[in-house]
């Protein structure tokens, strides 16, 4: 199984029945494909729907129903559209139960960088800053290492998106809790020991006597 | 009750070095005409305030490219390395707002209120040079109203008195800024004779609305 696909399976079953979700671009967008219709999960996105369908299929696009990519998507029986203040106020508002987010750096404190690296890439926090300040649960959603760089680190080097307490951290080796007392190893990926995790990561962390293996069957929690 | 004017007739109200709001995200729900027209007229050191710059030469992009604008104000310019590029250049002066915060800002200004307290972007780089308000000891961002000379939109459909209704994920940045320009110019697919837009489908009152764009055939 790739390492994108572990990560979109796990965090598939921390949404749960009957909520409100947004999805970032890219690797968090796939969560969407590991959960099913019947579990009366609505995705929300932040130019301006609610109930966001999958992407339609080639030759049904309609220009004006996109997601905050630009890409087409369809809307569920039931969605609702509406503007950019209001597209926000459900955000920052509390309205939103959970946010999946990608990573560029998570530190010990449970803070997420993931918007820009300083004279390298700086496409602006788009609707990011909100989303972790606002959404109830925020999932960061990453690979544990980026070419073997460690990405959960004692202080992020990056620039903050937030100083909000993430609520968890998928990676494809292992799903951690950011707590009032630090980092905890929850989880560990199929295959994957707490040693190895240990090893891909430079952030002190607190390690169970017992860290499960993570489940990954497509199914929502 | 407005006579449709052509987009070439609306790029002429607008001087070179006006400040813009455009509409859109993405380029989807763009006034695509208008940036047309500007970009014919060759405008020139144009401040703009947007979600994003669009792709390069789609949407915002196309002005972007033709290098009428001299400054940004934008939640997102990823999807468009020529503005990154020319910010890193010195070009075009970029600056970069939270969306939820850039919503607030431009609904601010059409409210008539003195700008809004946010959480978002406290402890981070977004509060940098930002005034920070503490009530009842709990700190707030402090997010000043964001004006505009013309606020340019689109919509999906119009009546002759200017009564706008949008469509789908189209909608975005419209509404609030159709509210904060002091000239608003609006694109719509089509306009409707006025009495054909029912009240409970209007949107954005015409009044709002200072000069419609004729229909594009």
């Amino acid at each position: 199984m790739k390492p994108d696909e572990i990560i979109q399976r796990r965090v598939a079953r921390e949404l749960h029945p009957g909520t409100l979700v947004n999805l970032g671009i890219g690797l968090p967008t796939g969560v969407s494909q590991f959960i099913s219709p019947h579990d009366g999960i609505l995705f929300q996105s932040e130019n301006g729907i609610v109930g966001m369908g999958a992407r339609p299929p080639e030759g049904m696009e309609y220009a004006q129903l996109t997601d905050a990519g630009g890409s087409f998507v369809t809307a569920v029986p039931g969605a609702a559209t509406v503007d950019s203040a209001t597209s926000f106020g459900l955000i920052r508002g509390g309205h939103l139960d959970a946010t999946v987010l990608g990573g560029l750096e998570v530190d010990e404190q449970g803070r997420l960088a993931n918007w820009m690296v300083p004279g390298k890439m700086v496409p602006g926090m788009g609707g990011a800053m909100d989303l972790v300040t606002g959404a109830r649960r925020v999932i960061v959603a990453m690979q544990h290492t980026a070419r073997g760089r460690p990405k959960i680190v004692p202080h992020c080097t990056l620039p903050l998106t937030s100083t909000r307490r993430v609520t968890l951290i998928v990676t494809d080796m292992a799903v951690i809790e950011p707590t009032l007392d630090g980092l905890v190893l929850r989880e560990r990926a199929p295959g994957v020991t707490v040693a190895e995790i240990l090893e891909a990561t430079t952030a002190r962390m607190t390690v169970p006597e017992d860290v499960p293996e993570m489940d990954i069957r497509a199914a929502a929690g | 009750m407005k006579r449709a004017i052509s987009p070439s007739a609306a790029a002429a109200l607008i001087p070179d070095g006006a400040t813009i709001m455009i509409g859109g995200f993405m380029a989807v729900g763009s006034p695509h005409r208008l940036i047309d027209a500007l970009v014919a007229a060759d405008k020139r050191d144009l401040t703009i305030i947007a979600n994003d710059t669009g792709l390069p030469g789609i949407g915002i992009g196309k002005l972007i490219a033709a290098g009428c604008v001299s400054r940004v104000i934008a939640s997102h310019i990823g999807l468009n390395p020529q503005t990154q590029k020319a910010m890193i250049a010195g070009e075009i002066a970029v600056e970069l707002v939270p969306q939820g915060t850039l919503a607030e800002r431009i609904r601010a200004a059409g409210y008539g209120l003195g700008g809004v307290l946010t959480k978002t972007g406290l402890g981070t780089l977004a509060a940098e040079g930002q005034k920070i308000i503490e009530i009842d000891g709990e700190p707030w961002l402090y997010a000043p109203p964001l004006f505009a000379d013309f606020a340019l939109v689109a919509a999906e459909r119009a009546d002759y008195n200017g009564n706008l209704s949008y469509q789908l994920t189209a909608t975005n940045f419209n509404p609030v800024m159709a509210m904060a320009g002091r000239i608003v110019i609006c694109e719509p697919r089509e306009i409707l004779p006025i009495g054909a837009v029912p009240p409970d489908s209007v949107n954005t009152p015409g009044v709002l609305v200072d000069h419609l764009i004729e229909r594009a055939v």
